[in-house]
Parts: structure tokens; sequence; C-alpha cells
């Protein structure tokens, strides 16, 4: 075929291919639409209003309800329980992970043992293993707390003492992110090319910590802020923990806990609209930077 | 010893991790009186396990709960996969106005987790009166941008010289999409289906705001009520309704293992 031939041609195939594409694009951009884009206004719209559902009337109230927010009591604690929440799970579940994949990557053929055995807990259904791990944390007729007895020390009432209630919903919440941790950093692991061990051994690292502080840790360093962003935004949505072990008893509230309670038992809508924006702005904080990054990974 | 360490390591941690998935099959066996026993021995003295499991399935609608499930995270699954494939399709191969907004839109949506849009879907299923419905177990999920995104990624390398040549061929636009290209992609599609299929199943958020009609609740939230139902008197048959719904997601990731967890490392690094 000459080029002369192929002109005429050329324009309406390229028509053609931009008709096609918006049609196989369109019933992703019609739910996208839906689902998120008229949610997020009618979610704005409902946070400057004292609109509770099922109410006939309602007022504009500007931004008395984010004020509000910041002088109640109740949400303040369940954003300092979250935080709590988060300081505990993120440094666990993220060196706890690592240290877990450097152990792991070393094993040949008990590898894909180890892997499934610390990945389990991450498919689990979280309701029934939080029910597990109500009845092992038993402080009278749990193991955990007859190995700590028979250890020598005074038994601990994990769920019975407030002060231990949000550090012992994170030690579930560790048990949970870890394996998922873990196989972001062995795939992490896999990619950093053999030889810079090679040569780093023979600029005189010697050891294997300096050979894991020398290249490991540096070339982890990606691996490691994507770990820690995702570990941060899943620590930010506890939610069935709470749910199953306390419904909030003792002050043991979390963010996305008393946003459910506000929204949808006590149906305060427009309140809770505003504290859904704010949990919204802690997630995208968190995973802004992760965003920007993955765009630029994407060719279009 | 050196060649010991890391797996005496590893054992003690895998212990742990095990511990909670034992302790729940081992009670679910035990009878009431060996309950409170805290050994961790293996065999009960006495089997128990036909009598919890029994109560398990007849005390709450287990079976119902566990169809809820099949036919909430079958119903998403489909709908993802019938939108996101031809999207991610066009994003990755056809040249049409609005590609790069619509690509950005996705980036951007995955950073909008489902729980900052339950309150207005909410009261829309509220108000269009289709609460305690499979269709808003299902709705918020029909449109999945972490899907595009992974077909997207994946649909990328399929070679256009291929395309090109099955258009001469008079394949229609829908046989390459799906019949060429994403055959070519079918390791995505199966970590997709498993990564869909454990989040919905294990879901409790969305479930809990728009069922309160038992007979229409997937298990999680089934579990919610057994354990209320039962408050701590008989924890064999708890912990055999633990089993029985914790036990398919586990059978699912084990068998496909492979490709879940090369999903995952899709999304992450490199």
């Amino acid at each position: 075929m000459t080029a002369a031939l192929a002109l005429p041609a050329r324009r309406p195939a390229r028509t053609r291919t931009a008709v096609k594409g918006l049609a196989f694009a369109a019933p992703a951009i019609l739910l996208l639409v839906a689902i998120y884009a008229v949610p997020m206004i009618v979610l704005t719209g409902f946070s400057v209003t004292d609109y509770r559902l099922g109410a006939l009337d309602w007022h504009f109230i500007g931004l008395r309800n984010f004020a509000d927010a910041a002088s109640d009591p109740v949400f303040v604690r369940a954003l300092v329980n979250t935080l709590v929440y988060a300081a505990i799970v993120i440094p666990a579940g993220v060196f706890l992970a690592l240290g877990v994949a450097l152990l792991v990557h070393g094993r040949r053929r008990s590898r894909a043992f180890w892997e499934t055995a610390y990945f389990l807990p991450v498919t689990a259904t979280l309701v029934a293993m939080a029910t597990v791990w109500q009845f092992l944390l038993h402080p009278t007729l749990g193991p955990v707390n007859a190995l700590i007895t028979w250890l020598g020390f005074a038994p601990v009432s994990f769920l019975g003492n407030p002060a231990l209630l949000i550090p012992t919903m994170a030690l579930i919440g560790v048990w949970q992110v870890l394996g998922f941790n873990m196989v972001l950093f062995l795939a992490g692991l896999t990619a950093i090319p053999k030889d810079l061990h090679e040569a780093a051994r023979i600029d005189g690292a010697r050891h294997p910590i300096d050979r894991f502080l020398t290249v490991t840790w540096p070339m982890l360093g990606p691996t490691t802020m994507f770990v820690i962003v995702t570990t941060s935004i899943s620590a930010f949505k506890v939610f069935e923990t709470v749910a199953v072990l306390t419904k909030g008893r003792s002050g043991s509230e979390t963010l996305l806990y008393s946003l459910y309670l506000e929204g949808f038992e006590y149906a305060n809508t427009g309140y809770a609209a505003a504290l859904t924006l704010i949990f919204l702005g802690i997630v995208l904080i968190l995973s802004v930077g992760q965003t920007v990054r993955m765009e630029r990974k994407v060719h279009y | 010893m050196r060649r010991f360490f890391p797996h005496a390591v590893l054992g003690l941690g895998a212990a742990i991790m095990l511990l909670p998935f034992y302790w729940m099959v081992l009670t679910s066996l035990r009878a009431p009186s060996e309950i409170f026993d805290i050994s961790l021995w293996p065999i009960p003295k006495a089997f128990h396990g036909d009598a919890n499991y029994h109560q398990a399935a007849t005390s709450v609608p287990m079976a119902r709960f566990m169809l809820n499930g099949v036919i909430v995270c079958a119903g998403i699954l489909i709908v993802q996969v019938l939108t996101a494939v031809p999207a991610a399709y066009a994003l990755a191969k056809l040249r049409f106005p609005g590609r790069r907004l619509l690509m950005m839109l996705v980036i951007g949506a995955l950073c909008v987790p489902m729980q900052a849009l339950a309150l207005p879907l909410f009261v829309g299923l509220a108000k269009a009166g289709l609460l305690n419905t499979y269709f808003a177990q299902m709705v918020p999920f029909f449109l999945s941008v972490f899907a595009i995104f992974l077909f997207h990624q994946s649909f990328r390398s399929y070679p256009d010289e291929i395309i090109e040549a099955a258009r001469m061929d008079g394949f229609t636009e829908m046989e390459i999409c799906w019949r060429l290209v994403l055959r070519g992609s079918l390791p995505s599609l199966a970590a997709f289906a498993v990564f869909s299929v454990v989040a919905h199943w294990n879901d409790l958020y969305w479930p809990m705001i728009v069922v309160s009609d038992t007979a229409l609740a997937p298990p999680p939230l089934g579990m919610l009520f057994f354990s209320d139902a039962e408050t701590g008197a008989n924890y064999g048959a708890l912990m055999a309704g633990a089993t029985l719904i914790t036990a398919p997601m586990l059978v699912c990731f084990l068998l496909a293992r492979r490709s879940f967890i090369a999903g995952i490392t899709m999304t992450g690094v490199k």
C-alpha cells in the first residue's frame, strides 16, 4: 500500500478510535461520577448544614460543624486514640515486617511456607479473628495469660483495663498488617541487584549488618516509604476491632468508629459529614505524596 | 548455628501469627467442659466438633450468611471486571479525548477510601428506599479504580502490532479487548479477583451501615450478630462459627497464593 492511498483513510480511523475509546470508558466514567464525584459534592454540602437524616428542614450553618468537632471531647478522644493506635501499629508493623522479610528472603526451600504462615492473617476475616483474640487474651481463661502467669507475672486484663484497650487493639492490628508489609518488603528486596552486595563486600563491608546499612536499607527506601504510607492509612481506618471488642466503651472509640456512630447510629448527618471530611483530609495528606509518585510511574 | 538461627526466629514468629487460627479450630472441636483448658494439645479429650458446628450452623442462619457473602462478592466482582477491563483497555490502547483527565481521576480516586463516601451514598440509598438490599451492599464497589489501574499497567505491555493485525483480520474492538488483551493478562485478573473477593467477604463497615435485616447479612455482620447472641456462653460454637466464616478466604488465598502476592507486589514497589 502506498502512502497516498493510506492517507484518506487515516482521519476517519482516528475518529473511530476516539469514539470507541469513549464508549469503552463510558461505564467507568458514569460510575466515577455517580460513586465518587456526586457523593463528594453532596458530602461537602452536608458538612455546612445541620441536616439530620429524616428531618424536614435544615439550615446552612457555615463551618460550625468543624468548630464543634474541635471542641467535642468524644471526637478529640477518638482522634487521640487513633493517633496512639497508629503510633504503635506503624513502627511495629513496618519494622517487624522488614525483619521477617530479611529472614525469609534468604530462605530458598522454605520461603513459600514462611510467606504463607505470615500472610494468613491478612486474608482472615477480622471480625471472626477479633473474637478469637478476645478469647486468647481473656484474663483468667485465655492461654496468653496462662503463659504470663506461668512466667511468674501477674495476669494482664487486656480488655478489662481501659488504658490497655487501644494498645491491645494495636497489637491485633500489627498481627493483621505484618504479612502484607512483609510481601512488599520481599518484593523490594528481590529488586535489589545481587552484585551490589558483592561490590559492598569487596569494598570492605564484611559484616551482614554493614552490608544492610550500606546497600539494602538505602535501596529499600522507596519500598519503606510505600509501606509506611499504606500502614498509616490502614491504621487510620481501624474499625472492626473496635466494633467487635469494645463498641467504643471506656473511651476507646477511634476516628472511623465515632464517625460511624454520629452518621449512622445517631443520624447527625451534617456533623458526621464534617467529621468525614476531617478523616478524608488526614488520609489524603498521608497518600498524596505516594500518588504523585505513582502518577510519574504511569505512562500515558 | 548460623543456619539454624533464622529458622528459629521465623518459627517463633510464625507460631504467634498462627496461634489464633490453631486455637480457633482447636476450641471449635472441644466440649464445653474442656473449653477453658489452656493446653494446646491438639487432640481434645472428647470430640465435640459435630455439636459445635451444628450449633453454629443452626442457631443463626450461617448458611444464609455464607450464601449472602457469595452473592455480594460475586456481584461486585462481575460488575468490577465488566466496567474496569474496557476502561483500562481504552486508557492503555485507544486515543480518545479526555484520556489524561480520566487517568488522573482514576489515580486521584485511589486515594479516597470507601468510608469517606459512605455517608452520601447511604443517604441516597435511604432516600431511594434501597437499604437492606443486595444492591445497596454492592453498589459502592461497582467501580474499582484499583482494577482499572492494575489492568492498565498490565494491558500497556500488550504488543500494538497484534492489535493492529487483529483489526485487519476483522476482529471487533470488543473481541480484541476481551479475547486477546485480557487473555494476555490472566494473572492480573486472578490476582484482582482474589483481592476483591477477600476484601468484600471480610468487609464489615458498609454492611453494618446498610443492612439491618439478618437474612441479608454477609458473614462478618452475621458473626457480629452471632457473637452478640451467644454472649460468651458457648465458646465452642462461637469458634466453630468463626472457622466457618474464615475458612473460605483462607482456602481461596492458599489456592491463588502466587497471583495474589504478585498482585500486591505490582501495586507497590518497583
